[in-house]
């Protein structure tokens, strides 16, 4: 029986909405988590740790998100761990958040000025302590802006993990559509609860970024083209 | 201790080896997607980069929304509403047009931004030279403006095209014709799925890795190698 496209469908679609906000801050926070560390050992002196940043980067920016998930997804099988596709989009979305994140903030560290290392180094600080004193705090406010853009990406994101059964709105949507045959509809909605979701941040991103001085705006925008 | 099923699984990557003229069929099949909707691509965000440059805020507002309700949603979601969404309002189209329809229009909005960056980095100054210099408008647009616009703004566009590339794997959701889609039909035949998709993620990664190559070249022959960039 097809069912009317009601205010109960509705709903039903607004309260997954949870799923897919839960997930990104899964995916940024562990993406961050391992982000940050990757960064640090691209910008460092050690030449093998610092290849196999690069490499890290090069091969999760190099493929689909999609494949990424599924090899995640089809992997922990194999590995003798039950299919589940909580773990698998949360894993996937991290691995995936963290190369992005990784070579943005590497981006934002190097934007800061050569002699602020000389300085640190002045004042005889030790390795861990110029990077967390002096670099980082100047890096942190010229990351913000496109941190905050990348959340919009994540966002996104999400919708992949659909694809794998894990339901979060996309996969609501697909729900909703089965049972009501009102694809425009569900979908248009659909698109309109994305974008609430991802056009505030947009927007502060583009404000945080105008309020940089233009020296360090262009370093943003190096970083987030790339 | 074993884990139970864990240990008897053996990765049989033959059964890879014997379907790879597949693979690479399908790799074919994603470039000339994806190629297509580079080209098209590039030609809505050229187009509407100038409409984003006219006087009628109409137009304006009407690009700048088009930019927005992109950048803001899921490719998928895009794709979908396309596919499924279309036909209820008299518009049926293949899974193959969908998909490359769908991936126009996401890239599209993207190149307005990154070509409209480039054709505010031109001086007026420049401008205004080539109109001393009696320049038609249109040669002014296209030699003064356009291409050393494309040429800042290069890099940008290649890394956009990468992305759209590895984002049309998404399309193989309704079926359409690359490589995922090629390999999910295979997968569903032998159970394989780990090492199918193993392959083809490193075929995804050369296919960017070649692609990034190919633009490193393009860039050179059309802007030439002393073109410097600010």
């Amino acid at each position: 029986m097809i069912r009317e496209f009601s205010a109960t469908e509705v709903w039903f679609l607004v309260q997954s909405v949870r799923w897919t906000v839960l997930l990104a801050l899964i995916a940024f926070i562990g993406g961050g988590v391992v982000g940050l560390i990757i960064a640090v050992v691209r910008v460092g002196n050690a030449a093998v740790p610092r290849a196999v940043a690069v490499a890290y980067i090069k091969l999760f920016q190099g493929t689909p998100l999609l494949m990424q998930l599924y090899l995640v997804y089809f992997g922990s099988t194999l590995l003798g761990f039950a299919t589940n596709a909580w773990i698998a989009a949360a894993l996937g979305l991290t691995i995936y958040s963290s190369a992005f994140l990784a070579e943005i903030w590497r981006g934002c560290i190097q934007a800061v000025p050569r002699g602020q290392w000389d300085g640190a180094r002045a004042l005889a600080l030790s390795y861990p302590a110029q990077l967390r004193l002096v670099i980082m705090p100047q890096a942190l406010r010229i990351a913000i802006p496109p941190t905050v853009g990348f959340l919009v990406q994540i966002l996104k994101g999400t919708s992949l993990a659909s694809i794998i059964g894990f339901t979060e709105l996309t996969r609501a949507a697909q729900m909703v559509n089965n049972a009501t045959f009102r694809p425009f509809i569900v979908y248009a909605l659909v698109a309109a609860l994305y974008f609430s979701l991802c056009w505030p941040l947009s927007a502060l991103s583009r404000r945080l970024e105008r309020r940089l001085d233009p020296e360090q705006a262009r370093a943003v925008k190096v970083t987030a083209t790339q | 201790m074993h884990g139970d099923g864990a240990v008897t699984y053996v990765f049989q990557f033959s059964a890879v080896w014997r379907e790879f003229d597949q693979l690479l069929f399908g790799a074919w099949l994603t470039v000339r997607l994806s190629v297509s909707a580079m080209v098209l691509g590039l030609v809505v965000g050229i187009l509407c980069a100038i409409g984003k440059a006219s006087r009628s805020r109409l137009l304006r507002g009407v690009i700048q929304g088009y930019i927005e309700a992109i950048r803001n949603t899921p490719f998928l979601v895009q794709l979908l509403l396309i596919y499924l969404g279309l036909p209820s309002i008299g518009l049926r189209l293949t899974p193959g047009e969908a998909a490359l329809l769908a991936m126009v229009i996401n890239l599209g909005a993207y190149a307005t931004e990154i070509v409209r960056a480039g054709i505010e980095s031109v001086p007026v100054g420049q401008i205004e030279a080539g109109q001393a210099l009696g320049l038609k408008r249109w040669h002014i647009f296209r030699f003064v403006i356009l291409m050393p616009a494309l040429r800042t703004v290069f890099p940008a566009l290649g890394s956009q095209f990468i992305l759209i590339m590895l984002a049309s794997s998404v399309v193989s959701v309704i079926s359409a014709e690359e490589l995922t889609a090629v390999t999910d039909t295979i997968v569903a035949r032998n159970f394989r799925s780990f090492e199918f998709y193993v392959t083809i993620t490193l075929i995804y990664l050369v296919l960017s890795l070649a692609f990034q190559g190919t633009f490193a070249l393009i860039d050179r022959a059309l802007f030439g190698r002393w073109s410097e960039r600010p």
